[in-house]
């Protein structure tokens, strides 16, 4: 589970979120999935690394269903990240630092 | 600063790692467990467990983590964050070397790192995963609501699971290579009693269609001939991998699926190395039998830290 570090976005400030030129990670998740909490520890290490060059947040996928529909998200814990408002790529299931050290990167 | 050598390291934080941990610290041993996510490890991909004794209305796999994890906390386990991605068994001394930081070293080690859910290794899965394409059914059943998806599989999780789809789901269809399951007899009677699943008997799934998402599967029966259905989603459920990336097979002589062998205190062929749970080479993968190789485990390195001194 996206830890309590980690800011919630909900649909109402996604968009305003993700517009900035800042590259942003977030993190689809849900209270029922243990994947998405194996996962916080290692997007909550990101966080503090890539303070001030990237920007990372999570999403509820229960209390949020429209953004998650908007990017057709069928499994959590799904990373996106976005640059400019625009999509770049995206992760699913509980992957390692590494992988998600190169989905970022990928922004930068 | 902490010590980076200890008495014993676990290495993984799932029912078998957790439950060394409870032991090693109980035992006041100077541990340290080593975990690269969230500790709880595959229970966490479980829905319901039913067969974890203790628990009569039986317990999510989420809420057995959290009550392993704290039993474990209440007696001072030494825990860290961390991703060990080699290490050197040659000498007494083993050491581990992490993705980030200092090397680890100890005198003993249990390895409890696990398994992982097998891919079916087909066209369009990979592509798809994500899309349709899951390995965790207590994960992704919600975003099944009103649809109709497959589940691929005959063993206790792939039926298991199934039932736990038609909570979501309007339609579950089972695909199977065989003719018969092999799941427990009660889960397989509480299948075949719920009328939204349906069963497609000795067949095998080749491909996996979709663009944006899974539209439908490729299907091979036993006999030759192939047909496709129409599917939302797909939920692959064939048994496991070990988690073995980490570990020098040839020093452990793993089998040749990739699982650690051990004699049965869990002793591995290298003095003072143990494993336990779903790394081990067995035929049976249980919550409970993961959580008893982990006790064992810890009294075997007792032992050999005793005729070492």
């Amino acid at each position: 589970m996206a830890s309590d570090k980690i800011k919630d976005v909900s649909d109402a400030d996604f968009e305003s979120i993700i517009s900035s030129d800042t590259p942003c990670l977030v993190d689809f998740w849900a209270p029922w999935c243990g994947p998405c909490k194996a996962i916080g520890p290692v997007v909550e290490a990101l966080a503090d690394e890539y303070e001030g060059k990237a920007t990372i947040v999570k999403m509820n996928v229960d209390d949020n269903p429209a953004t998650p529909g908007k990017f057709g998200i069928r499994a959590i814990p799904t990373l996106i990240l976005f640059k400019s408002g625009e999509k770049v790529d995206q992760v699913t299931g509980a992957v390692g630092k590494a992988q998600l050290i190169d989905l970022i990167e990928k922004a930068l | 600063m902490a010590s980076t050598h200890h008495k014993l390291i676990i290495l993984g934080g799932g029912p078998a790692g957790l439950t060394a941990g409870l032991y090693a610290a109980r035992a006041r041993m100077d541990h340290l467990l080593i975990e690269k996510g969230a500790e709880g490890g595959q229970v966490l991909l479980t829905d319901w467990i039913d067969n974890y004794p203790g628990f009569p209305d039986g317990i999510s796999g989420f809420d057995l983590a959290e009550k392993m994890t704290a039993q474990a906390r209440r007696f001072e386990l030494n825990s860290m964050f961390g991703n060990v991605v080699s290490m050197d068994l040659s000498e007494p001394v083993k050491k581990l070397h992490l993705e980030d930081g200092d090397p680890l070293s100890c005198d003993t080690l249990i390895i409890c790192t696990g398994a992982h859910p097998r891919p079916l290794g087909v066209p369009g899965e990979k592509e798809l995963t994500g899309k349709g394409v899951s390995y965790c059914a207590t994960c992704d059943a919600p975003f099944y609501r009103n649809q109709h998806v497959a589940v691929v599989g005959g063993g206790n999780t792939a039926v298991q699971e199934a039932s736990h789809l038609t909570k979501f789901a309007d339609k579950v269809t089972l695909i199977h290579r065989r003719d018969e399951l092999r799941a427990t007899k009660i889960v397989q009677e509480k299948a075949f009693a719920n009328p939204k699943i349906d069963f497609i008997w000795d067949s095998t799934v080749t491909a996996i269609n979709g663009g944006d998402g899974v539209e439908s599967l490729q299907i091979l029966n036993n006999d030759g001939t192939e047909s496709s259905i129409a599917v939302d989603g797909v939920f692959v459920l064939i048994g496991v991998l070990p988690n073995n990336e980490m570990l020098p097979l040839d020093t452990l002589k793993a089998d040749k699926g990739g699982f650690i062998p051990t004699d049965l205190e869990t002793r591995t062929i290298v003095p003072g190395v143990m494993a336990a749970g779903d790394i081990r080479s067995k035929e049976v993968r249980q919550v409970v039998n993961a959580a008893g190789e982990g006790a064992t485990a810890v009294l075997a390195a007792e032992q050999y830290l005793t005729n070492l001194s």
